[in-house]
């Protein structure tokens, strides 16, 4: 649906908090797992408070998969997969999807191709159901390939005319490395290398249960929920997972020209990753840097000189790898006689935004500690209002942590964490090494960090 | 759930649609003003306005705003469209009181000239992010030719050269014509009780002006037109298309909302599966948005410029056999099932009913319940889209297109 024209004075906040929240409201969360004979693993956290129940089901065919030189492999795949499963066509589908009223989506990611849905509670296992078909049946047609396929090159080409999209999945591509900084809805280059075969083949080769982790959020039967799962995924064959080789980094700094009213500034460095055992010091740790309208980028860089409307930071995660990530966009002004460009203030951007993130080491505030943890708590606590949030934290969980941490768990870690244990966290994971990129007009010089 | 009311004596509205089986209490100041209420000279003060209320007052910094919201935990924000400023916050029952007195300091602030200079750059910066985003360029510009010569062709945003110009003084000007009592809707979802509500509105809102301000709402008759801004280097073309639809306070508006969804969601509608699905476009939509006394279709299409002209065809093939044939009672009964599931969903956190029960009021002065509106919804009928599409067809009066093509083929 085309969205009116809302103008949000707040910065857009890259990365999610993580889940937490107070002991007395959140001890009687009902949380089950279960895994099947095959491997498949079903989370259930029963919210008997609401009326809906929504799903997320992970499967193991993300773009880290994508064979080289195809990369969009996976999304075309995500494109076609619900065009036509089992018995029903394409439109079938979609019909007895709305009727069930199914708000849905599939989409790649790094790891996994993610279905989402979500609707009333009891119209959960006939959803399930139709789904079971399009993971384990769906026709993957040629003609639907074809169109499939000229839809996501319009959605790349799209992506090219719009710098602020194309700014982190391209930064994501340059500080992790390959395969695992894939742009997971694929490139442009690669994307004529693509046939149906080969997006068959990836089918075959990584959908199975082994590996898939199913999260259900809601108010739901948990009795009713596990058989209907056994009934519908209960056979499913296991297959060997695919092994990944890891691969070199792309370049530390680079421009993109671009001819647009703003240069797009983003920036990465190390940090640890949702599994480790700092993930939350690192949390909190950017969060006092970049994550909301109290942090010193939002301070330093809009609210102290104007230089953006949207600056921030937070954290993204890999399996064994994580890294802060930075987004800035500034204005360049032209001289129209001369068709110079004056990058000062993008240059200013750049250099206050990079010192903060030095900065840091300096030292943190309680008061700034304190803000952080009372985000976590209240955005955790809320956290049990929305069976989407639940049932993606649940299943991420799982593949993450291949166990599932509870709301006190975390509000227990978050309340744990000190100025000093933070400090240490940001000592032994300084801000340096940047990666760097813009798109714009005009490149910037790189901060002297990265000086070689 | 349970709902109160009541008015101040400034004419400032409360209401509440209150849930003890939630965890979070959410509050929004609805103001009735946005764009459409301004001038030439002072096009964009709205929206920077609500960005200056962040600035504070004599008591609270800039800082202190954004310090003590985050001390809490609150999830807060604010925007500005053609016709209402809203500042909301969702949080924790328990912090009602601190967030209560924040909210309300963001709605008079001082408006200090320093703080004017330095945030006219941050709304400089915002204006550019937009110009860069083509499907934004290309609202700006067709909601201008559509609406052009009535209040709703105004810009949101303004244009550089309008806020460049702005002065605090007229911004002083603005906000004390537009932020009085009778302007203001106080709207609370959630946990929360009605007497605590009570209290804290006497605290901090009796002492604020009376009174409000007449907004004329006739109906726009748009002319229409046809306009390209051309951008060579661009690979996609976007084109936007709007018609005339019914009102806010129409009855026909949930028919329009449901048509829209059988002829332009941006799945399983006729749109999708003539244009979309066989990859004739990236996107093909439309949305119905409804205004103060106007309202429109926008058709959104997105697409190789190779292929605009055809896919217009298209788009016109199907609006021509809507406009004739009507739709199916299966079509309608789906996009029932799917608006109601939307609705069900959206409301089950207090941030997601504010909306709906704060311009619920605004715009009609009355409370619906989420099953009202579901009931509501249910009992359209094609005989009610037939009236709909006699007194508002799928046409397309303006086109505006933003990419490589220097004109579009109509």
């Amino acid at each position: 649906m085309i969205p009116q024209f809302p103008q949000e004075s707040s910065a857009a906040r890259l990365g999610n908090p993580p889940p937490a929240a107070i002991r007395n409201k959140m001890n009687n969360q009902q949380i089950e797992t279960h895994v099947l004979s095959n491997g498949l693993t079903l989370v259930i956290e029963t919210m008997t408070s609401v009326q809906s129940a929504t799903f997320s089901i992970l499967v193991p065919g993300g773009s880290v998969h994508d064979p080289d030189g195809q990369n969009g492999t996976a999304a075309i795949l995500s494109e076609v997969i619900t065009r036509g499963a089992g018995e029903r066509d394409s439109k079938q589908l979609s019909t007895d999807l709305d009727n069930l009223g199914v708000q849905r989506g599939e989409s790649p990611s790094c790891n996994h191709l993610v279905f989402r849905g979500a609707t009333l509670a009891d119209n959960l296992p006939a959803a399930l159901t139709i789904y079971g078909d399009v993971v384990r049946r769906p026709h993957l047609q040629a003609d639907q390939f074809s169109a499939a396929k000229s839809g996501l090159e319009q959605s790349l080409r799209a992506m090219e005319d719009e710098p602020r999209q194309k700014i982190m999945s391209e930064l994501k591509r340059r500080c992790y490395p390959q395969p695992w900084g894939r742009p997971t809805d694929g490139t442009l280059d690669d994307l004529p290398n693509i046939n149906a075969d080969a997006m068959k083949s990836h089918y075959e080769r990584n959908f199975h249960p082994n590996g898939t982790i199913i999260g259900i959020a809601g108010n739901v039967d948990v009795n009713r929920i596990k058989d209907t799962i056994e009934q519908i995924f209960g056979d499913w064959e296991v297959k060997p997972a695919s092994t990944i080789e890891t691969g070199a980094r792309g370049p530390a700094v680079e421009h993109i020209n671009h001819d647009s009213a703003q240069l797009h500034i983003a920036l990465a460095y190390d940090a640890v990753p949702f599994s480790s055992p700092d993930y939350y010091a690192a949390w909190a740790a950017v969060n006092v840097l970049g994550g909301g309208m109290s942090s010193r980028l939002f301070t330093e860089v809009r609210e102290r000189r104007g230089l953006c409307y949207n600056v921030s930071a937070g954290l993204n995660t890999l399996p064994n790898e994580g890294r802060v990530v930075c987004y800035a966009g500034t204005s360049v002004q032209r001289d129209e006689k001369t068709q110079q460009f004056d990058v000062s203030q993008a240059q200013q951007t750049l250099d206050v935004t990079v010192q903060e993130m030095v900065r840091l080491e300096e030292g943190i505030e309680q008061a700034e500690l304190d803000r952080c943890k009372a985000r976590a708590k209240s955005s955790l606590i809320m956290q049990q209002e929305s069976t989407i949030a639940r049932s993606r934290s649940i299943a991420y969980d799982w593949y993450y942590l291949e166990r599932i941490r509870t709301l006190s768990e975390i509000r227990d870690t978050i309340d744990a964490l000190t100025i000093d244990s933070v400090l240490d966290y940001i000592r032994q994971h300084p801000a340096k090494d940047f990666t760097v990129l813009t798109i714009g007009p005009h490149p910037l010089k790189p901060p002297e960090e990265n000086a070689l | 759930m349970k709902f109160h009311q009541t008015k101040l004596n400034n004419g400032l509205q409360v209401i509440a649609e209150l849930n003890a089986s939630v965890h979070s209490v959410a509050i929004g100041y609805f103001v009735r003003t946005g764009s459409r209420d301004e001038t030439d000279e002072v096009s964009g003060v709205s929206h920077f306005l609500e960005h200056m209320a962040f600035k504070g007052n004599d008591q609270f910094s800039a800082d202190d705003i954004n310090r003590m919201f985050d001390d809490i935990g609150a999830d807060f924000n604010a925007q500005t469209s053609e016709e209402v400023t809203l500042f909301h916050a969702a949080i924790l029952p328990e912090y009602l009181p601190q967030t209560f007195e924040l909210l309300s300091v963001l709605l008079y602030p001082s408006l200090r000239q320093d703080d004017f200079d330095m945030e006219k750059n941050v709304i400089q910066e915002e204006i550019g992010m937009y110009a860069d985003m083509p499907f934004w360029t290309a609202h700006e510009r067709s909601m201008e030719l559509h609406f052009a010569g009535h209040p709703l062709g105004r810009s949101i945003l303004g244009t550089v050269e309008s806020v460049g110009a702005l002065t605090c003084e007229q911004m002083r000007q603005y906000h004390a014509d537009h932020y009085k009592g009778g302007s203001i809707t106080l709207a609370v979802a959630g946990n929360t009780s009605w007497d605590q509500v009570l209290e804290l509105a006497h605290q901090y809102c009796d002492h604020w002006p009376t009174g409000g301000f007449e907004r004329p709402s006739d109906e726009a008759r748009p002319q229409g037109g046809t306009d390209c801004i051309a951008k060579a280097d661009s690979l996609q073309q976007h084109v936007l298309r709007m018609a005339p639809g019914p009102n806010a306070r129409s009855e026909l508006r949930y028919a329009a909302k449901l048509l829209s969804v059988v002829v332009g969601d941006d799945s399983n509608s006729r749109l999708y599966w003539d244009i979309v699905d066989p990859g004739h476009a990236e996107a093909a939509e439309i949305g119905f948005h409804e205004y103060d006394g106007s309202g429109a279709y926008v058709t959104y299409l997105g697409c190789e410029p190779e292929t605009a002209a055809e896919n217009l065809g298209r788009i016109e093939a199907i609006f021509e056999s809507v406009n004739r044939d009507g739709i199916t009672n299966e079509e309608l009964e789906q996009a029932k099932n799917k608006v109601a599931s939307g609705i069900v969903l959206h409301s089950e956190r207090p941030m997601g009913r504010l909306w709906p029960l704060g311009v619920n009021w605004v715009y009609r002065q009355n409370y619906k319940t989420v099953k009202d509106d579901l009931n509501t919804v249910h009992s359209v009928s094609t005989d009610d889209i037939r009236e709909l599409l006699q007194a508002y067809p799928l046409t397309m009066t303006t086109t505006v297109g933003v990419g490589p093509l220097e004109s579009l083929a109509t």
